[in-house]
């Protein structure tokens, strides 16, 4: 029993570790390498963002705000202090993290529509003093980011690499490094699902007040949550920074936060693999409505409606409902 | 012998309305003691405030000696309190089983670090987790929903599951708020018979509920309530004979 759901549980991971090794034999030039790779860093931050909106059903409507933090920590540190990388990351993430359990944990008494309000107001702020804050961040015009450094390792999306004999290029290099940080991303996800703590999660969406009463400290697991989807905003906020090598503000903007949502929704709220879809689908819309740009926001408001109103469950779950009905009505057709 | 819960001068008032009023009494260590009384007497009212749902507007209650004021729902699990309720709160979006591995949370050390890594020691908890939530969910009757999602039951099968979710907390006392609503006859005697059990466990059951019969029968004593104060205390006989009792249920 325990051994079968095992399998289970690692196989999606299987799967999503062979659609990355496969990926690159349709991807044909390095911006399509850089789309993928985008994909693949606002993939995992959506994995984080799940956690806290699909399984302990608390919503963030700022979470581009800690993605924010976590890109410009990188960029400030690493860019104008000259601190390595990895300890950027690192710290940018531990800042985050206090500052989200230290707004966490007030803001996380309310319910619905006063939550997202107050995670609204959280995300504002932070963009806010991005924005303002010029001579750190640079303001509204953005800033420069450093490439990034794995210990003494240029990781450039313009550099060019030798890998067990392979020359590579940065683009693929970087495609390399995101999706491994995917696939861990996910592993971590699965694993904190499948767990007690995960198991406290899941029921303060389902009853909170029956959570209380086996002893489930449900503030307590509220705020453990927001905080891990928030460290998970940070490092693939820094990891961003680097990649792209430039970042201004809108990186913490409502439209971001608002696109991390839609990605879960429409993805699969509760479903890690289904926020991964989301994230795809998401990023290739603008590129295949290329040329509605000035209605994308318009388009993520649609596509957020229609799937609340005809896919309440997100792409994932409704497509395997689908096609498992589909195949036991074929079994049963047989037998 | 010093009672595992009691209750002095408990009052509960919601806005002017006083839900709960001077209400005292003491259930010992053991016993199966029923709250019975006419709908709106104030029964869940008084479930929720010994549980900590509720915050008293005055007066106290007291679990294994130690006052309850300020202790928060899962601060009383630790303590040894469990209770379902009577609008059942299952977690549908979890499976029957889960739901019962819940209860087992606070018997489950786990850290983040193991879990993160699902360390062995983290996998080998679980499979004992699993165990036993599978036991317990044979032990109260609902074994063949094993492998099930919770939103696949039927309402007796999850009023149970709701029972094994509390016994697997491993409480002390377990206060089940009418169980036996919505259940046959037949559901009905079997339920009288798990709790029975639960009680020849040891366990210290309380128990608000309806099923004059089911009551009288399992109770080691009864308190009634009226209008959120008490009407009568005793044991089932002396609770029958009771004038009050009687002229309260027969509108005398």
């Amino acid at each position: 029993m325990m051994n079968r759901f095992m399998q289970s549980r690692l196989r999606g991971l299987i799967v999503l570790a062979l659609i990355l090794i496969i990926l690159p034999a349709f991807l044909a030039n390095s911006f399509h390498y850089e789309l993928v790779t985008q994909m693949a860093i606002l993939a995992a931050t959506v994995v984080g963002l799940n956690l806290l909106v699909g399984y302990a059903g608390q919503i963030s409507l700022g979470h581009a705000g800690f993605f924010g933090l976590g890109a410009y920590f990188s960029g400030i540190a690493t860019g104008t202090y000259g601190w390595p990388s990895v300890p950027a990351l690192l710290v940018g993430a531990i800042l985050v993290a206090i500052i989200a359990w230290v707004v966490g944990r007030p803001i996380l008494r309310l319910k619905g529509h006063y939550l997202s309000m107050a995670t609204l107001a959280v995300g504002f702020i932070i963009a806010i003093i991005l924005n303002n804050e010029r001579d750190f961040t640079g303001g509204p015009d953005g800033m420069p980011v450093p490439a990034l450094e794995v210990f003494g390792w240029e990781l450039s999306a313009f550099g060019q690499y030798s890998l067990f004999g392979l020359t590579i290029e940065g683009f693929q290099a970087w495609y390399i490094f995101a999706s491994v940080v995917l696939l861990v991303a996910v592993w971590f996800a699965l694993n904190l699902i499948e767990s007690p703590i995960g198991r406290a999660l899941r029921s303060v969406h389902g009853s909170e007040v029956a959570a209380s009463v086996v002893g489930v400290n449900t503030a307590k697991y509220k705020s453990l949550v927001f905080v891990i989807s928030a460290i998970y905003a940070s490092l693939m906020g820094g990891l961003y920074a680097h990649f792209q090598g430039f970042i201004t503000p809108a990186v913490a903007s409502f439209e971001f936060s608002i696109l991390f949502i839609t990605m879960v929704v429409l993805g699969g709220m509760g479903s890690t693999f289904g926020v991964i879809l989301g994230a795809v689908v998401l990023k290739l819309l603008p590129q295949v409505l290329a040329d509605f740009q000035e209605l994308e926001t318009v388009m993520f408001g649609l596509i957020l409606m229609l799937t609340m109103i005809f896919m309440p469950k997100g792409l994932l779950p409704t497509l395997t409902a689908i096609v498992s009905r589909r195949m036991r009505k074929k079994a049963g057709g047989e037998a | 012998m010093t009672a595992l819960v009691e209750v002095k001068g408990l009052d509960k008032a919601f806005g002017g309305v006083h839900a709960v009023e001077g209400v005292s009494f003491a259930v010992e260590a053991g016993q199966v003691y029923s709250v019975i009384g006419p709908n709106g007497a104030g029964k869940t009212t008084l479930f929720n405030l010994i549980t900590g749902l509720y915050i008293p507007t005055k007066g106290e209650i007291r679990l294994n000696g130690e006052s309850t004021a300020r202790l928060e729902p899962n601060q009383l699990a630790e303590r040894g309190m469990c209770r379902t309720f009577q609008q059942m709160q299952i977690c549908m979006n979890m499976t029957a089983i889960e739901n019962v591995m819940l209860g087992r949370h606070l018997q489950l050390k786990s850290n983040l670090f193991t879990t993160l890594f699902r360390l062995p020691s983290l996998r080998r908890d679980e499979e004992s987790a699993h165990r036993r939530a599978a036991e317990l969910m044979e032990y109260v009757g609902c074994g063949q929903y094993v492998g099930a999602e919770a939103s696949a039951m039927s309402y007796g099968a999850l009023k149970r599951l709701e029972i094994a979710r509390a016994l697997a907390a491993e409480p002390k006392v377990i206060l089940l708020d009418e169980p036996a609503a919505g259940l046959n006859a037949t559901e009905t005697a079997a339920l009288e018979d798990l709790i029975r059990k639960i009680a020849d466990q040891g366990i210290t059951v309380m128990l608000v509920e309806h099923d004059m019969k089911l009551v009288m029968g399992i109770s080691d004593r009864l308190l009634v309530l009226d209008h959120g104060r008490v009407l009568a205390e005793g044991t089932p006989e002396e609770i029958r004979q009771n004038p009050d009792v009687i002229a309260a249920y027969l509108g005398g």
